[in-house]
C-alpha cells in the first residue's frame, strides 16, 4: 500500500518557500513615521481628554487641516431601496452648502461636499464612510435617513474622532446604545420617536380638550410602541383617560373586531401610531363600523398614497415639517428650493438643510475644526434658528425641538398647531 | 516490515509538513495584519475593502460547492449568512461583558472562534434541516425551495424580538479582524479543494453530472446533497459571523435575496464549478462598484453626469459584457494550479508545455489556460 511518495513533499515545498520569502521580506518593511492624526490607529478612547498644544485647540479625535476649503462628507442612498429619502435629503444638503460658501463660508473658508452612494445598504456604510474620512480627510459627516444605515457608521466615526450629524433618523439607539452609553461622535437634528406620542398628547389633551382618548398600536414596531407609551405616560400625567390599548401586526388586513371593541369603549379620538400602509385600511374600517372619533397618529401616515382617502380627512399627525408653517425662515427656504431643484422640498430636505447649517454654526463657534472641539460645539448647540424649528442638542445628543401637528382636510395637510418640547428635556 | 515503516515516515513527514504549511499561513497572516491596519502600505478604505473581499470569497467558494460542483441550484445563502450573524452575535452580546479593548488578543481569539463555532454550528443546523425536503427537488423547482426558505429565515428574524426585529442588533463586540476574515477565506478555499479531490467529492461531481446515472452506481445522492448543502451553509455561516463583527451592527434587511443573488453572481461570473473562479468573481463584484467611485463626473451637452448614481448601471453593463464574451464565466471549469502555472512558465521560457512527461493523472484535465 504504497501511496505516499515525494511528489507531495514537492508540491507543498512549493507553498513554503514563497510563504517563508514573504515571512522573511515583511519584517524589513518599516511603517512610516507616526503621523500626528490618531485616525487608522488606535480606536478613539472618549475619557481620554487631549491635552490642548496649539491655540487651545483640542488634540484629541481628528485632526483638521486649518487652511483652504473644508471637506465635510455626505453619504445617502442615491440608488436602491430608498433613493428617493437620499435624493432628496441630498438636495437639502447642497443648497445648503452653496448658501452656506455664497454667504462666504465658515470664517472665510469655503465648504466643499463629497457625496458618496451606500446603494441603500447597511454593509456597504462602513468602507463609504472609511472612504469619506481616510480618503477626503472630511472634518465632519453628514449621515443617513435610515437608522440602520446611521448606527452601522457610528462605529467608524467614533474610532476616527470624526462628528457625524444624522438629519432624520429617528431610533433612539442612533446616539445611545442599548447598554445606554452616548455615542461621542453621533448627533441629529430630528427629534427621537417617543417624543412625537408626547407632542401628540399635549395637543389632544391642552389644545382640543380631549379627556378619553383609545390606543391602537402595532405591537410589531418599535416605532409604534415608542409613539404609543410615550402618548399613553403624557396623557394619563395631564389627567387623561386611556379607554382601551389594542393592538394590531404589520401585514394584518381586518381590523374590525378591534375597531368594535374600541367603539364599544367610547373615546373622543384614537391614537393609531402606525404607518400608512395599516392605516389606510384602519381608517376605512372605523368608518364602516361607526366609529366617528379622529383618528391621530406620526410621521409614519405621511405618505401621499393615503393623503386623499375620505375615511382620513379630519385626522391629525405629528411632523417635522410643515411647508406652511409662518415662520419666514420656512417660506425662504421653500422659495429657495424650489428655485434651485424645480420641486417643492418634503421634510427630508429641511432636515438634511438643517442638519448641513447647523453643522455650519457649529464649525464657527468651535475653537478648531479637529474632531474634539468640532464635537463640542456640536454638542453646545442651543436654540439654533433651523427651517424646521428652533433647535437645541440634548446630553443624549438628540434634537429638542417644535413637532408640527397637522390635520388632513381635502386631501392635503394643513398646519394646526406647533409642539413646544417641554423646556427640562 | 521495511515497506510499513517507510510508510509511517512517509504519513509522519506529510502530516508535519502540513503542520508547518498551516503554521506559516497562520503566521503570514498575523504579521500581515497589524502592517495591513496601520495604513502603511494601503489605505484604510481598501483595507476595509480587502476585508470585505475575504467575506465575499469566503461566501462564493462555499456557494460554489453546492452550485457549482454538486449542481444544485440554491438561492438561500443569504438566509443561512443570516443565521450565522445573528446567533453569533446574540451569543457574544450576551456573554461577553467585558469592551473587547480590555481583553487579550488569546482572549479575544477564544471569542472569536468561539463566535465562528456557534455561527457555524447553527447554520450547519439550519442547512441540514431545510436541505432535507428541498433537495428532493431539482433545478428551478429546487431554485424556488431555497429562496422561499431564505426568505423563511429572514422574516422568521424580523418576527423574534429577542433578536431586535426590524432594528436589528447593534454594538456587536468588534472580534472580526484581517487575520480571521482571511483565515477562514483560506480555509474554506482549502476545505473546497481537499473535497473536490476526496472520493466524496468525486461522488458529489458525479451527482452534477448526472444524478440516475450516479444513483445507479450505488452514490447515494440524497446523503451527498444534503451534507455538502450543510457545509456550504456552515461556511455561509462563519461569513455571517465575520461580518457581523466587522460591521458591529446586523438588520434583517442586509439579508434578502438579492444578497444571495449578489453571491450566485460572483459564482457565475468567475466560473460555475471553479473554486479559483469564485474567489476571481468575488474579488471582481467587490472591487468594481467600488473601483468606479473613481470616475469623475463629467458634462454632456451641459448635462452633469454624476457618476455616482450612473456607476451602477456602468457595473451592470459590465458584468453583461463579461457574461456574453465569456458565457461559461471568467475561468468556467478550470482551477488555478502550479502545474498550469508551470505550463505557462514553461511555454515562455522553452517555448513547449512543461509537464508532457508528468502522468496523467498528475496534468490535470481543466488547468488554468
Amino acid at each position: 500500500m504504497q501511496t505516499y511518495s515525494f511528489s507531495n513533499i514537492k508540491s507543498v515545498a512549493r507553498w513554503i518557500v514563497p510563504s517563508m520569502l514573504a515571512l522573511a521580506v515583511l519584517p524589513g518593511c518599516q511603517p512610516p513615521p507616526q503621523q500626528t492624526t490618531n485616525a487608522g490607529n488606535a480606536p478613539a478612547t472618549p475619557t481620554a481628554q487631549g491635552t490642548p498644544t496649539t491655540g487651545g485647540a483640542s488634540t484629541e479625535g481628528n485632526q483638521a487641516p486649518t487652511t483652504g476649503d473644508i471637506p465635510i462628507g455626505e453619504y445617502n442612498g442615491l440608488t436602491g431601496e430608498t433613493a428617493g429619502f437620499g435624493k432628496t435629503t441630498h438636495n437639502g444638503i447642497v443648497l445648503a452648502v452653496e448658501e452656506i460658501n455664497a454667504a462666504g463660508g465658515i470664517n472665510g473658508r469655503k465648504l466643499k461636499l463629497f457625496t458618496l452612494d451606500d446603494e441603500s445598504k447597511p454593509e456597504k456604510v462602513p468602507p463609504v464612510v472609511t472612504k469619506l474620512i481616510t480618503q477626503n480627510d472630511v472634518v465632519a459627516v453628514l449621515g443617513e435617513v435610515a437608522s440602520s444605515r446611521t448606527i452601522a457608521a457610528a462605529p467608524v466615526v467614533d474610532r476616527y474622532g470624526v462628528p457625524m450629524i444624522s438629519p432624520s433618523s429617528t431610533n433612539t439607539a442612533v446616539t445611545v446604545t442599548p447598554n445606554g452609553n452616548i455615542r461621542d461622535y453621533v448627533f441629529r437634528v430630528c427629534y427621537i420617536d417617543p417624543f412625537q406620542g408626547e407632542a401628540m398628547a399635549k395637543f389632544l389633551h391642552d389644545t382640543k380638550g380631549l379627556k378619553r382618548v383609545a390606543i391602537f398600536r402595532n405591537i410589531k414596531e418599535d416605532y409604534s410602541k415608542g409613539l404609543a407609551d410615550a402618548f399613553m405616560k403624557t396623557f394619563t400625567e395631564k389627567g387623561g383617560t386611556i379607554t382601551t390599548d389594542k393592538s394590531y401586526s404589520t401585514g394584518d388586513r381586518d381590523f374590525r373586531a378591534q375597531l368594535t371593541a374600541i367603539k364599544a369603549s367610547n373615546p373622543q379620538a384614537v391614537f393609531v401610531p402606525g404607518y400608512y400602509s395599516e392605516v389606510g385600511l384602519i381608517a376605512r374600517q372605523a368608518k364602516e363600523i361607526g366609529l366617528n372619533a379622529p383618528l391621530a397618529g406620526g410621521d409614519g401616515w405621511d405618505d401621499p398614497s393615503i393623503a386623499n382617502l375620505p375615511a382620513i380627512q379630519g385626522s391629525y399627525i405629528t411632523n417635522h415639517y410643515s411647508m406652511d408653517s409662518k415662520d419666514p425662515r420656512s417660506a425662504n427656504f421653500v422659495a429657495a428650493y424650489k428655485k434651485r431643484f424645480g420641486q417643492a422640498p418634503n421634510a427630508l430636505s429641511a432636515l438634511g438643510y438643517d442638519a448641513t447649517k447647523l453643522l455650519a454654526d457649529a464649525m464657527k463657534r468651535a475653537k478648531s475644526l479637529n474632531g474634539g472641539d468640532l464635537r463640542d460645539a456640536i454638542a453646545e448647540t442651543k436654540n439654533f434658528p433651523g427651517v424646521t424649528g428652533d433647535i437645541t442638542i440634548n446630553d443624549q445628543h438628540n434634537a429638542v425641538k417644535p413637532a408640527v401637528v397637522l390635520q388632513y382636510q381635502n386631501g392635503k395637510q394643513v398646519l394646526v398647531d406647533t409642539i413646544q418640547p417641554a423646556a427640562s428635556s | 516490515m521495511k515497506s510499513a515503516a517507510a510508510h509511517t515516515i512517509h504519513t509522519m513527514i506529510s502530516w508535519l509538513l502540513k503542520a508547518v504549511w498551516i503554521a506559516g499561513t497562520i503566521l503570514v497572516l498575523l504579521a500581515l495584519q497589524p502592517l495591513l491596519q496601520s495604513g502603511a502600505i494601503i489605505d484604510p478604505y481598501w483595507f476595509r475593502i480587502l476585508l470585505l473581499m475575504g467575506i465575499n470569497v469566503t461566501l462564493a467558494v462555499s456557494l460554489n460547492l453546492i452550485n457549482g460542483f454538486c449542481g444544485q441550484f440554491s438561492i438561500a445563502h443569504a438566509g443561512f449568512m443570516a443565521v450565522g450573524a445573528y446567533t453569533s452575535s446574540y451569543f457574544t452580546l450576551h456573554a461577553l461583558y467585558t469592551p473587547v479593548r480590555n481583553l487579550s488578543f488569546a482572549q479575544q481569539a477564544t471569542w472569536m472562534i468561539g463566535a465562528l463555532l456557534v455561527g457555524a454550528v447553527t447554520a450547519g443546523i439550519a442547512g441540514f434541516i431545510v436541505g432535507i425536503p428541498s433537495l428532493r427537488l431539482r433545478g428551478d423547482y429546487l431554485a424556488i425551495a431555497t429562496l422561499g426558505f431564505g426568505e423563511i429565515i429572514r422574516v422568521a428574524i424580523l418576527n423574534i424580538e429577542e433578536v431586535g426585529g426590524a432594528s436589528g442588533l447593534s454594538d456587536i463586540p468588534p472580534l472580526s479582524s484581517f487575520f480571521w476574515i482571511w483565515l477562514i477565506a483560506l480555509m474554506t478555499i482549502a476545505l473546497s479543494r481537499n473535497l473536490l479531490v476526496s472520493s466524496h467529492g468525486r461522488a458529489v461531481l458525479a451527482v452534477r453530472e448526472d444524478e440516475i446515472a450516479a444513483e445507479a452506481l450505488g452514490v447515494p445522492t440524497t446523503k451527498y446533497k444534503v451534507i455538502v448543502f450543510a457545509f456550504s451553509s456552515a461556511l455561509a455561516g462563519m461569513a455571517g459571523v465575520l461580518a457581523a463583527h466587522l460591521d458591529l451592527s446586523i438588520y434583517p434587511s442586509s439579508f434578502t435575496f438579492l444578497r444571495s443573488i449578489e453571491i450566485i453572481v460572483m459564482v457565475i461570473l468567475g466560473g460555475l464549478g471553479s473554486t479559483t473562479g469564485a474567489v476571481l468573481g468575488a474579488a471582481l463584484v467587490t472591487l468594481l462598484p467600488e473601483g468606479l467611485r473613481y470616475v469623475p463626473a463629467f458634462t454632456v451637452r451641459g448635462y452633469v453626469v454624476e457618476m455616482q448614481a450612473w456607476r451602477m448601471v456602468i457595473y451592470s453593463l459590465l458584468l453583461i459584457v463579461l457574461m456574453l464574451t465569456r458565457p461559461r464565466g471568467l475561468l468556467g471549469g478550470m482551477e488555478w494550479s502550479w502545474h498550469g502555472l508551470s505550463r505557462i512558465g514553461g511555454r515562455w521560457f522553452r517555448g513547449r508545455p512543461s509537464d508532457r512527461n508528468l502522468p496523467p493523472e498528475e496534468q490535470g484535465e481543466g488547468d488554468l489556460l
